[in-house]
Formats: C-alpha cells, sequence, structure tokens
C-alpha cells in the first residue's frame, strides 16, 4: 500500500469516526517520507540553526529568530527562516538541526490544517501545543542520535483570550512559559538580554524592539547566530501573532527597529 | 441466486440511487466573477454539505449526508498527501474527480447498495477562464461543467431556472441573489437568509487558502441589497 489513501475510505483509526491526523495517514499510507524514516546521522545531517525568542505583549506574542545556519565552523545559510506561522492564530520558531527541524514544521502545519478540514473545527491553542509535543516524541529516536530538534510554540488563545508561549525539550516535554523564553546556542544570552528588557503589557512596536535587542545581544555572544546586516537586507524573521492572526513583520519595519536598538532609544 | 440481467440489475441500482437523491436538497454549482461559488438549501449551520477540500478546491455533496461526508473526507485525505508528498501545486480538481469517479463505480457495481450521492468538486483557476467544475454521479459517471451546474432532488427544474438568467462573470452579489432566487423557485417557496449554505473558493483573497464560507449575516445583506 504505496499510494494514496483508497478509496472507499479504508477504516479509521479508532473505533469510529474518521481519524483528524495527518501524522497518522502518512504512516498509515507514506511511512516512507516521514522524517525519521530516514535513518539520518549527526555526519550528514546538515546545517543547523541557531537563536529563537519568543515573548508575550498586551495583544499577543511576538516570534523572532536569526537567520543563520551553520555547520560546523561553517556558515551554511545567512537568510534561512526558522520563525513559521504553524496556522492563522499560531507560530512555531525551532532551533536544533535544521532539514530535521523544517520537515517537522511542514507536518505540524499539515496537521493543524487536516485536522481543521476534517473536523471542521480548529484545534484549541492547548491541543496544538500537545499534538506538538507528541510529535517531536516521535523524533526521539533522532533526537539521541544527536539530531535535536527543540521547538517554541505560543499563538493567541481564542477560548482565553490572551497570548501563550510554550517550549519543548528533545524528548517532548512540554512547559507553557508565562512570560518570554529562548532557546538555541545563543538562547542564553538572549534568555539574559529578555530578562532585563521585557516587562508586561510591551505594546507591538516595544515588543518587537525587546526581540531584536534580544537577537542582537546573542548574536555578539555566540558565533553560530548571525546578527541583523542592513547593508545586506537580511534582519531576523519575526511573526507576530493575535487576535487577528499571524503575520510576518516586513522588511521596513524590521529595519526602524534595528535602527532604534542600534540608536539606542527605548 | 435466480439470473438476473446486468441491464435490468444496474436498472435497479440506478433507480434505487435516484430515489434516495431525489429526496434531499439541491445544490448549485457556478462561476462568478472572482471564481467559483457553491450554494445549496441546508437548515443546519454546522452539517455541511459545501467544504473546503484544498487550497483552490472545494466539495459539494447531495444525497445521504454520511456517504458524502465519507467521501468528504476521503477526498480531504486525498489531497493532502498528494500536496505532502509533490507539490501544493500538484493537487488538481481533476484528479480529485477521477478518483472519485473510480471510487463510486466500484462501489456501484461490487457494493450492496450504490451511495445515493451526487458530488461537485470545484476548483479556481489563476484567471477567471480556467475554473472547473466536475460534476460526479453514485455510478462513477463524471462531466465537466461550465458556467452553472445544479445536483440534488429539484436538480433539474433548479438548472432551469439558473440557465435562464446566468451571465458569465458576475460578482458575488448577484450570483448569490440569483442562485437563491433559483432555488426558491425549484422548491416553490421563499428561501431565507439563514437556511442558505454557501461557499466560495475566491482568487482574489490573499491567503493560500483560497475557501471561505459566507456565514449567515453576510448572506443576509447581499440577500437585502
Amino acid at each position: 500500500m504505496t499510494e494514496g489513501p483508497r478509496f472507499p475510505p479504508e477504516p479509521s483509526g479508532g473505533p469510529i469516526g474518521a481519524n483528524p491526523s495527518f501524522v497518522d495517514l502518512v504512516r498509515r499510507s507514506r511511512p516512507e517520507t516521514l522524517p525519521a524514516a530516514a535513518g539520518l546521522t549527526p555526519d550528514v545531517a546538515g546545517p543547523h540553526g541557531t537563536t529563537v525568542v519568543a515573548l508575550k505583549f498586551a495583544s499577543g506574542v511576538v516570534f523572532g529568530g536569526d537567520r543563520r545556519a551553520t555547520e560546523g565552523f561553517t556558515i551554511a545559510d545567512e537568510k534561512m527562516e526558522k520563525v513559521f506561522a504553524a496556522d492563522d492564530l499560531s507560530v512555531i520558531a525551532i532551533a536544533g538541526a535544521a532539514g530535521q527541524a523544517i520537515e517537522i514544521v511542514k507536518l505540524f502545519q499539515l496537521e493543524l490544517e487536516h485536522y481543521e478540514k476534517i473536523t471542521g473545527d480548529r484545534l484549541s491553542l492547548e491541543g496544538k501545543a500537545n499534538r506538538l509535543a507528541q510529535m517531536i516524541r516521535g523524533n526521539l529516536p533522532m533526537a539521541i542520535q544527536g539530531l535535536v530538534v527543540v521547538p517554541l510554540f505560543g499563538g493567541f488563545d481564542e477560548r482565553r483570550e490572551e497570548g501563550r508561549i510554550f517550549y519543548y525539550d528533545a524528548t517532548g516535554g512540554r512547559w507553557e512559559e508565562d512570560d518570554y523564553h529562548s532557546t538555541g546556542s545563543g538562547g542564553r544570552a538572549a534568555r539574559s538580554s529578555l530578562k532585563k528588557r521585557w516587562r508586561p503589557g510591551l505594546d507591538r512596536d516595544q515588543a518587537l524592539q525587546v526581540a531584536m535587542e534580544a537577537l542582537v545581544d546573542a548574536s555578539q555572544e555566540d558565533a553560530a547566530t548571525g546578527g541583523p546586516d542592513p547593508t545586506r537586507g537580511i534582519f531576523p524573521t519575526v511573526v507576530v501573532v493575535t487576535s487577528e492572526g499571524a503575520e510576518s513583520v516586513g522588511e521596513d519595519e524590521l529595519r526602524n527597529t534595528y535602527e532604534r536598538v542600534i540608536g539606542g532609544g527605548s | 441466486m435466480p439470473y438476473v440481467p446486468p441491464e435490468q440489475r444496474i436498472k435497479d441500482l440506478s433507480d434505487f440511487a435516484h430515489k434516495g437523491i431525489a429526496r434531499g436538497k439541491s445544490v448549485v454549482g457556478l462561476e462568478y466573477a472572482d471564481g467559483v461559488l457553491f450554494i445549496a438549501e441546508n437548515p443546519s449551520a454546522t452539517l455541511h454539505k459545501i467544504s473546503e477540500i484544498y487550497d483552490r478546491i472545494a466539495f459539494a455533496g447531495v444525497g445521504k449526508y454520511s456517504e458524502f461526508e465519507d467521501l468528504r473526507i476521503s477526498g480531504v485525505r486525498h489531497a493532502d498527501l498528494r500536496g505532502y508528498s509533490y507539490g501544493r501545486d500538484d493537487v488538481r480538481a481533476r484528479d480529485l474527480a477521477n478518483a472519485y469517479s473510480q471510487a463510486l463505480s466500484t462501489i456501484f457495481t461490487q457494493q450492496m447498495k450504490p451511495y445515493e450521492v451526487e458530488i461537485l468538486v470545484g476548483e479556481a483557476g489563476e484567471d477567471p477562464g480556467d475554473n472547473e467544475i466536475y460534476h460526479v454521479l453514485f455510478d462513477g459517471t463524471v462531466t465537466d461543467e461550465h458556467g452553472h451546474v445544479a445536483i440534488g432532488g429539484h436538480a433539474e427544474e433548479l438548472s432551469n431556472a439558473v440557465q435562464g438568467a446566468y451571465q458569465p462573470g458576475w460578482d458575488l452579489g448577484t450570483a448569490v441573489r440569483e442562485a437563491v432566487k433559483a432555488l426558491s423557485t425549484a422548491e416553490g417557496r421563499e428561501i431565507e437568509a439563514e437556511q442558505v449554505e454557501a461557499g466560495v473558493l475566491d482568487r482574489t483573497r490573499q491567503q493560500r487558502r483560497k475557501f471561505r464560507r459566507l456565514g449567515e449575516d453576510e448572506v443576509a445583506t447581499i440577500l437585502a441589497g
């Protein structure tokens, strides 16, 4: 059974009803395409993504990531994206083995979309966070071999009407963070920065500035984290999620934010 | 088992399926200026006849709910798996309509009873001329429709009513008003906004997913205009 789902529909995973999980569907019908099936070792794993930060602000969450990917001591990519809108109201940021992480992001995005289409309802933010934990746990054999993927996840919780942030470890452990978090090789430097600069109830501009400062600080402390480069037009990827939806911040706004940061304004 | 000639058997099965479909409500599919509109009379606000399948593809079903729901779910799975294995642009309505056709044809000939359903698969093209609407019958017969199509209990009256009014390039408001007028004519009574289920594939949407449901308020505003 290698080609597509069968018509008429095969009996679903549970005793009754349609299984809304896309990952389960792939595992049943195209298992060879799942990331964990490749049997990679760290030697062939390719580039690593580095620092990502997440923080809450008055109307939601801001997620940012630097753009550098490294392979050993080489810079593999200066324009890599590590922050992605997972769906209309949530965002995922990744650090770790880049190829693996991006596959997990792609699967996670499809998982949310598939669920929404099959059931006609969007998953709750809590439900999305739990599903992601299970998917990371599924990647555990790879993590043991060194292909660690540690995401940050967050979004706007429609039921509680506030932004929420979750962070994970390689075993799929899941914790909720109240204020801000960062992960990746420059995560420690970024967190020191966030600790000093973050405060409750930031507005959007302030939140962008705090995120930018944290990423600049991380790039100054950590060789694997790339700093903003205005001459080449390289700025961090930043996604803002509010009740209005997930929005990727444009280059002009990022450039202004960066200029405010180096100009020392607050 | 007594011998039943194949012609007779197929006629019996067809009559059975036709009767099942004739008991249900109808759906109109039509091309309008920005894409494809599916619209139906549906007293339920949650048990949908019209749904999203993929970025540019939508589904509409009439007949027995459990059976077309089954087909809808298979379609979403088929499309999502295609898009994941290849690319999002490789998921096409024609391919899906063929899969439905194969499935329904197999069910028609091999199962105890045929599915009592008719379905539409629509795709909004990049340009107004590139829309596709496929109509698949309970026995797997598939036809490629242009402009407008009606399926379900009062398909013929509905089709005639739409035929009389249809103009290519209607805007959304006109398309919804005319379609509801045709539904009312075919049913022989006035259909209110809260009984209308409508979904569009709107190529002007910025998002990757072009499908959008029209809410009750939106339909009411359009019908009042």
